[in-house]
């Protein structure tokens, strides 16, 4: 055992047998995709949360996603694995220009996903459709996003500073009329826990919007204040919304107010029907944006490790009896496609 | 199975009731729930002594038996015992089924509050309690009767607080964004201490109140008496106690201070220089004005933000924070 | 099969002088010097955490402040708990001590990937970094959980530390990864899995758990940094945003996390108990099992985190839940209890520590039974009666489990024997103090005293005082153990290839080790079987006079073997 003369220089010293290595490496790469999907997993479960909560915010926003450029980059993503899987294929039979050939092909096809991507960033980032504060408002005036996010950005793109100072009057009016409902429902009918959501279903009630319960409160602390000031900046509007935020410290008086960047559903009540939106869309690009930022991530990453294994090819590193590193990255490009092929309908095709 | 669980607990607790009303470290019990919780504390108290007294005994009993003599010396060979494995697994398994039965059926008693329940909205916020009663007064301790169960109904403008009576067994999490409940029923007159128990920042530890727990039908009368607190004391002290109470002093300084707002040091009397490029005189009624219709006059360099406080404050306490204002000179 | 018996010839390198010089040092790949790199590191982290809780415990002696304000406090508390627990437990029996004898224990030459053993500890180096940095640069104030939404509004360097964190995540998870794989894969001809040392068994369920719940806190930790940096508002209620999601992915981790510090500090004791009564452990299967009965329990109970905050229900289930982990853990109790029975127990310092182990962690899992049950932990959660209990689990348990591993291992380690006397006494300095410092603590829990409290009420005070007592006490004991150790690495005497008569691979070979591990693979017996050596008393060596007697092929026979020969 301890005689080294009969290792390959491509076996480690301390493995046995060249399969011993492979069935390492292998079931060591086995699980590191385990722990991707795992990290994956947090995103999917906040996704799942969020939309059982607020099913109405992802039938909304998915509309501003361009399903036609999803579903290429789908294609696009798939025909790279097949590419990788058949790299894999020839690199096991030592075809050294083939399998070269292909893994660059497969890296085209990263290269080609990433760009469309961009595309769609591009797009949003444009638009507002952000997460969080970065959110600008689409305006409902003019009825239903379109198919295509090129369509319809211009049409969003209609002052909204302007709209939200009008607005802002309603907003804080909106804000204590639901306070009473508040007091009333918690004390009344809701149990514990559900008290807000009760609460604001009444104020809901009375202005005809849909303000989801437990998050529609805007925040009190100073804290944000300079953070809601940066966003409003950043979109343009005068320090609009901040009909909520700046009232004074009764949290109970704040229970049905408005937070930050949703100034539109309180003028719901004016122009309630086709265009309704629900409050707290920003949540969905926030989710949006993590998950294939995060897919991102690790095609960018993916084809750092193709590149790895396409020179060491090229330097003819790998034969027939020795191929475990392209096997191994084959293995982390299938995960990155899987993970989209699962992206894609959750994000894309809401119904 | 459920008559087999009452019939433990009543027997431990006929056994248990004779011990003072204070067990082990736990603070003096002031609610109806308290003594339950009690009950079951010694009772997982006494199992865990029992167990542990075991072990340490069993322990130190081989130590001193079994001291080595020759390092030669290998012990008996025994692997394992299936007997004894079950039974030293069964016995605990046993034990936690019931300590966990009987927590949950504790539990449910203090999670879920009375239909009668007299009900206080409790705001937590950055570092203190705010106490609101159905008649809209406002205070920072808590006044509770102790011949009727309470709810609070409470929420955080900030971060996550906990809301935590010792002597009530009582704890629940207080969270921006929704509402939660806790409820109890105070049974012993006297005051005890209320702690914030989720940290929240520099304050945390200075978060703490106190509830006072009235005799029978010295309740109402404290509200009452409470209910008027503007007219028992000089104006200005009143104005400045609603100045907080109110929330002002978030956007409005009394030190000339910018906030969110103007100051209101120096306000009353001055020449206001408005949006629209009109002046006033900020006299009575545009302070008036201002508090219950906000949005009439917005002063130049800032923004319409400010809520209503029509329905929240009355006459006499305009005119409190009026005469705090004219204070500010 | 030939044995290396220890003769005494010090001519032969071992890992230690195989390679000279600091560079050989920085990019070996060879996982014992990779095991010593961590233990000089994550020594360093609790150095630090131990000098901030110093700190903590001495603003705590009186009422208001005492030597810091607070949020300097706050501060304090929360660098104690983030960098004992992510650079100090968590890495600390895996990654140092099992990283130095996993592949030893198992007969196997290295880990499988000594190339990621290594990145490991340079990422470990890195997420020290970023911490330090933080600490420098402005502190932490959120509690080592950093709880939304007060994590996401402080001003203090959240993003710094939780990068930092972040990046410990994956190098614990590399280090699951290497010893999952490693078990499966390269253990030699006749290592089966029932031959596997319980430390092994220890490790292993722990590197699942490393594997499968890392990742969780990876992006719960990406979250908040988006949170933060980006405000995506996904815990923000502000935003629409739900806090309390973020306590439970944090938790889904963060309770795993507990398991990941105490499964491997079981298998140390396992294999103290064993080797230091010269008896067959009791309950080979049970106690290997209930390893891994924990890991799978572990990732079913966070919830029991949030009792103050959920719905009855899920309170409910997640109560009964954590109960069913209670069992694994007193079935391991007496498994350890039987283990002593009429044993040849020899009371020196690893089996001291082991025995304060037992006793400690006994209060710690008792004192558990009153925070699963729900009407209680109502009264008892975020109180010191918390601090207490994790503090028996993590410190009376994890850290004791270290120290008696690191006695255990030491002339293993560095091939040198310490002074045995002054090790006694510092362990029951430790064992003393620390009682003294956390036994009160539970009592000012019961009477309401809030965890994480700047300042209290005078009631408290008293009890405070002797808390912060034994914590000095507890320090100079850890001082005094540093010194006889690091006095033993210059001037300790010898240490014989097998000191403590102990059974299992790691002691068949040379202390300390040539560098790859062994000059034949060992044949691997029960791990158990003590007949396999015997005393010599002109070398104090246990020589190997194996191979085993026990007829142990294939378990059944072996382990159902009371009636087997002694």
């Amino acid at each position: 055992m301890s005689d080294h003369s009969d290792h390959p220089s491509y076996l480690g010293h301390h493995y046995d047998t060249v399969e011993q290595q492979f069935d390492s490496g292998k079931l060591g790469m086995w699980l590191f995709l385990a722990t991707e999907i795992l990290l994956f997993a947090g995103l999917f479960c906040a996704y799942a949360i969020y939309r059982k909560n607020h099913p109405e915010v992802f039938i909304y926003a998915h509309q501003f996603l361009d399903k036609n450029l999803g579903g290429i980059n789908t294609l696009v993503l798939i025909t790279s694995s097949f590419t990788m899987a058949m790299a894999v294929r020839m690199a096991q039979l030592g075809k050294k220009q083939a399998t070269a050939g292909l893994l660059a092909l497969t890296l085209l096809g990263g290269v080609g996903f990433l760009g469309i991507k961009a595309v769609e960033y591009e797009h949003k980032w444009k638009h507002g459709l952000l997460w969080g504060t970065k959110y600008r408002d689409q305006d409902a005036e003019h009825g239903t996003p379109g198919e295509h996010g090129g369509e319809h950005g211009t049409e969003g793109e209609t002052a909204p500073g302007e709209h939200s100072l009008r607005l802002s009057l309603p907003g804080v009016e909106i804000a204590h009329a639901a306070e009473d409902a508040g007091h009333g429902a918690a004390g009344n009918e809701a149990t514990s826990g559900e008290a807000a959501a009760n609460g604001t279903e009444h104020a809901a009630d009375g202005t005809e919007h849909s303000a989801s319960g437990d998050a529609t409160m805007s925040e009190g602390a100073a804290a944000e204040g300079a953070q809601m000031d940066a966003s409003a900046d950043e979109s343009g509007e005068p320090a609009p919304i901040v009909g909520g935020e700046a009232m004074p410290h009764s949290g109970l008086a704040k229970g049905a107010s408005q937070p930050q960047g949703m100034a539109a559903p309180a003028e719901a009540g004016e122009g309630h029907g086709t265009g309704h939106k629900p409050s707290n869309v920003h949540i969905f690009f926030g989710i949006y944006f993590l998950m294939t930022g995060l897919h991102g991530l690790h095609v960018i990453a993916g084809m750092g490790a193709i590149s790895w294994v396409l020179i060491r090819t090229l330097r003819g590193d790998f034969s027939a009896e020795y191929s475990t590193p392209v096997d191994l990255v084959g293995l982390y490009w299938h995960l990155v496609d899987l993970v989209w092929i699962y992206l894609f309908p959750l994000l894309y095709l809401i119904h | 199975m459920n008559l087999v669980f009452d019939l433990i607990a009543q027997l431990a607790l006929m056994g248990v009731a004779q011990t003072a009303n204070k067990t082990f470290y736990m603070p003096p019990q002031a609610s109806a729930s308290a003594a339950h919780v009690d009950w079951l504390f010694d009772l997982i108290l006494w199992i865990s002594v029992f167990f542990f007294v075991l072990i340490v005994i069993l322990m130190v009993m081989f130590i001193v038996k079994y001291r080595v003599k020759d390092p030669n010396a290998e012990g008996p060979r025994i692997y394992h015992n299936t007997p004894l494995e079950i039974t030293w697994t069964a016995i605990p398994l046993a034990i936690v089924v019931v300590i966990f039965w009987l927590g949950f059926k504790g539990y449910m008693d203090l999670a879920v509050p009375p239909a009668n329940a007299y009900e206080i909205q409790v705001t937590g916020q950055k570092w203190k309690w705010l106490f609101t009663y159905p008649n809209g007064y406002v205070d920072e301790i808590l006044h509770v009767p102790s011949d009727r169960p309470v709810t609070l109904v409470m929420t955080s403008t900030d971060v996550i607080h906990a809301m935590y009576i010792p002597a009530f067994r009582a704890k629940t999490d207080v969270m921006p964004g929704r509402y939660t409940k806790i409820w109890f029923d105070a049974t012993e007159p006297g005051t005890y201490p209320l702690f914030c128990a989720e940290y929240c920042g520099t304050g945390h530890s200075a978060m703490i109140t106190e509830v006072l727990v009235h005799g029978p039908g010295e309740f109402e009368t404290w509200m009452d008496e409470a209910a008027n607190w503007i007219a028992t004391m000089a104006p200005e002290e009143a104005g400045l106690k609603l100045y907080s109470m109110l929330g002002c002093q978030q956007c409005h300084s009394t030190t000339g201070a910018a906030g969110i707002g103007p100051t209101w040091a120096g306000l009353f009397g001055s020449e206001r220089k408005m949006k629209d490029g009109s002046t006033i005189v900020a006299d009575e009624n545009y302070i008036r004005q201002s508090i219950l219709e906000p949005q009439a006059e917005i002063v130049a360099g800032f923004d319409p933000v400010m809520p209503t406080f029509q329905g929240r404050i009355k006459d006499d306490g305009i005119a409190a924070l009026i005469a705090y204002m004219k204070s500010l000179q | 099969m030939t044995t290396t018996t220890y003769d005494g010839h010090a001519e032969e390198k071992n890992y230690l002088n195989a390679k000279p010089g600091i560079w050989s040092w920085l990019t070996t790949l060879d996982h014992k010097r990779i095991g010593v790199m961590y233990l000089i590191s994550i020594l360093f982290a609790f150095f630090l955490g131990g000098m901030l809780a110093l700190l903590v415990r001495t603003e705590l002696l009186t009422p208001g402040k005492t030597i810091v304000d607070a949020d300097t406090y706050n501060q304090l508390f929360t660098l104690h708990g983030a960098i004992m627990i992510f650079l100090f437990i968590i890495p600390g029996i895996p990654a140092a001590i099992g990283n130095f004898v996993l592949p030893l224990m198992l007969g196997a030459k290295d880990v499988a990937f000594p190339r990621l053993n290594l990145l490991s500890w340079y990422l470990w180096i890195t997420g020290a970094v970023f911490a330090i940095v933080s600490m420098v640069v402005g502190a932490v104030d959120t509690g080592w959980t950093f709880y939304t939404p007060y994590s996401t509004q402080t001003s203090t360097q959240v993003i710094n530390m939780t990068m930092g964190v972040f990046i410990l995540g994956f190098s614990s998870i590399f280090t699951g990864l290497n010893f999952v794989v490693t078990i499966h894969k390269l253990r030699p001809a006749g290592m089966t899995w029932w031959r596997m040392p319980l430390m092994l068994w220890g490790l292993y369920a722990t590197a699942i758990i490393q594997v499968l719940a890392t990742p969780v806190l990876g992006i719960t930790l990406l979250l908040l940094v988006a949170e933060r940096a980006l405000g995506v508002g996904i815990f923000d209620p502000s935003l629409g945003g739900d806090p309390l999601l973020y306590q439970h992915f944090f938790w889904f981790y963060s309770h795993p996390a507990v398991y990941i510090m105490i499964l491997p500090a079981m298998g140390v004791i396992s294999e103290l108990i064993s080797v230091h009564s010269r008896k067959t452990i009791f309950g080979y299967h049970a106690i290997a099992l209930s390893s891994v009965a924990i890991a799978a329990f572990s990732f079913i109970v966070w919830g029991h985190h949030m009792f103050t905050a959920m719905s009855p229900m899920g309170n409910m289930i997640f109560s009964a839940l954590t109960f069913s982990v209670s069992i694994p853990s007193a079935v391991k109790t007496f498994n350890w209890l039987a283990t002593l029975y009429r044993g040849h127990i020899r009371l020196n310092a690893p089996m001291l520590y082991a025995l304060a182990f037992i006793f400690l962690f006994g209060i710690g899992g008792l004192t558990g039974l009153f925070l699963g049950a729900l009407a209680t932990d109502i009264h008892l959660h975020d109180t010191y009666f918390i601090v207490a209990h994790f503090h028996y689990v993590m410190f009376g348990g994890t850290v004791i489990a270290f120290l008696g591993g690191i006695h255990h291992w030491w002339p293993k380690m560095f091939g040198r024997m310490y002074n045995e006397n002054l090790a006694r006494i510092a362990c029951l300095l430790i064992f003393l103090g620390f009682n003294f410092t956390f036994f009160t603590q539970f009592i000012l829990g019961t009477m309401g005293m809030p965890r994480r409290y700047y300042d209290y009420i005078d009631t408290f005070a008293t009890l405070h005082q002797f808390s912060t007592m034994g914590s000095y006490i507890m320090a100079v004991g850890f001082f005094l153990t540093a010194g006889y150790l690091i006095h033993s690495l210059v001037a300790g005497e010898r240490a014989v290839e097998n000191p403590w008569g102990a059974a299992t691979l790691e002691w068949r070979t040379a202390s300390p080790p040539i560098e790859h591990n062994f000059h034949e693979t060992p044949d691997a017996n029960y791990p158990y079987d003590y007949s396999v050596n015997r005393y010599n008393p002109e070398t104090g060596n246990y020589d190997y006079i194996g191979p085993s007697r026990v007829d142990d092929h294939g378990h059944a026979v072996g382990f159902h073997g009371a009636e087997s020969t002694t």
